[in-house]
């Protein structure tokens, strides 16, 4: 126990030199660092924008034969005008009725609606595989494959959409999406026709333009 | 007398957990980051439920603005050098490297072509205020957009592109553009939006 305590005593006396401070100050190290961070977040996107790939038919493709091949009882034209409202007529337009043109809105209960009830049973097909996969049964790839098949599949309504030059983007969007929540498979973009702006016209009327064409002959 | 000694306090922080920290937040941000693209118009996309998420690279952007101007940006500098010369090349125009190298730099391109080389003679700041109100033309008359795809597509095989156009763009421009496209048979593209939960 001496021994030890006099060559701590020992030790004691000889370190007479200055302990050296080791103590370094980080603040401007620290500053440097809160700068850089607030350039590196104001320079940055943290969200990827998302994308929605659509394929459009090429132009020579389309002869008439091709475009009458849809069945009109799988037809549903959708036409997009301006102010954000949206008509929709099923299989064939009849021009004298202007009733057979339906108003409908971009809301859940609007074309939502109307396009669930009419894919009813791929959507619950759909629903059916969504659970599928979640409880692991079947794998990604097969799940791909099957909802493309569902998609694909007879008895699931063609939807046309025509917008006219008045729409914006964002409404051909929602009519896209609308296709997507509605997993409807086969959908089409194209021109709109005189006919078809007729028959807005002559919604907007009440029928008014039929009857005063006919008087006129 | 003994005087009550005040004793001192120490004022020194510890600031090594400190910069711990941030040292740590700053290689998190320097390794997640991508820099925003400086556009010259502002674009609101609109929202959609898609969850495709768009390829970094090889990508032709398309941004119209509301007005139905048309901008262009390559991602890669050796396609965008590329890419001058040829549309240069159709109308007639020699570029010099120096205006081609300018021109790989700019992060969006959009002027006419017949003004190109009296833009890339002024200096960046005084072209960000010109190009927003350029564009190329894409009309039936003069179809500028067509041959600048064209040369881009000549350019790079892969390229994928991508409109993104703002919410309140007329559907008469989109029409227009949607048409060159397809005119140059380039089927599949790219629609840029933001996400949006699907309400039940």
């Amino acid at each position: 126990m001496a021994e030890v305590q006099q060559g701590a005593n020992e030790k004691r006396g000889k370190s007479k030199q200055k302990k050296m401070n080791v103590r370094v100050d980080f603040t401007p190290m620290v500053d440097m660092n809160m700068l850089l961070i607030t350039f590196f977040m104001l320079c940055t996107t943290m969200s990827k924008p998302q994308t929605m790939e659509i394929s459009m038919p090429a132009k020579e493709d389309l002869t008439d034969d091709q475009k009458s091949k849809v069945k009109a009882s799988e037809a549903i034209t959708l036409l997009l005008a301006g102010d954000d409202r949206i008509f929709y007529y099923e299989g064939q337009p009849n021009y004298e009725d202007y009733t057979s043109l339906k108003q409908s809105s971009y809301n859940a209960d609007g074309l939502r609606a109307m396009l669930l009830k009419r894919n009813a049973a791929a959507v619950n097909e759909v629903r059916r595989l969504k659970q599928d996969k979640i409880d692991l049964k079947i794998s990604e790839e097969e799940y791909k494959e099957k909802l493309s098949d569902i998609k694909g599949g007879k008895n699931t309504p063609t939807v046309i959409i025509k917008a006219t030059d008045d729409a914006s983007y964002k409404n051909l969007i929602d009519a896209l999406d609308e296709m997507q929540i509605c997993n409807i498979g086969k959908y089409v973009i194209t021109d709109i026709t005189e006919g078809d702006e007729f028959l807005i016209k002559n919604f907007d009327a009440k029928g008014t333009l039929v009857s005063d064409a006919a008087a006129q002959q | 007398m003994a005087r009550a000694k005040i004793k001192k306090k120490d004022t020194f922080i510890d600031m090594t957990a400190m910069s711990d920290v941030t040292v740590l937040l700053l290689t998190f941000f320097m390794l997640t980051s991508t820099f925003v693209k400086k556009e010259p118009v502002m674009v609101s996309t609109p929202a959609s439920v898609s969850e495709i998420k768009i390829p970094e690279t090889d990508i032709l952007q398309i941004l119209v603005d509301p007005d139905g101007k048309i901008f262009m940006s390559l991602d890669k500098q050796q396609d965008m050098r590329a890419v001058l010369e040829a549309v240069g090349n159709d109308y007639g125009i020699a570029f010099t490297p120096t205006e081609i190298h300018k021109f790989s730099l700019a992060p969006t391109f959009g002027v006419a072509i017949g003004k190109m080389k009296q833009f890339l003679a002024l200096p960046s700041d005084k072209q960000d205020e010109i190009l927003k109100n350029e564009g190329i033309p894409c009309d039936s008359v003069d179809n500028q957009f067509k041959v600048w795809v064209r040369h881009a597509r000549e350019a790079n095989r892969d390229l994928r592109i991508a409109i993104k156009a703002d919410q309140t763009t007329p559907y008469s421009v989109i029409k227009q553009v949607m048409s060159s496209l397809q005119d140059l048979r380039e089927n599949r593209y790219n629609l840029i939006t933001n996400l949006k939960e699907i309400e039940d």
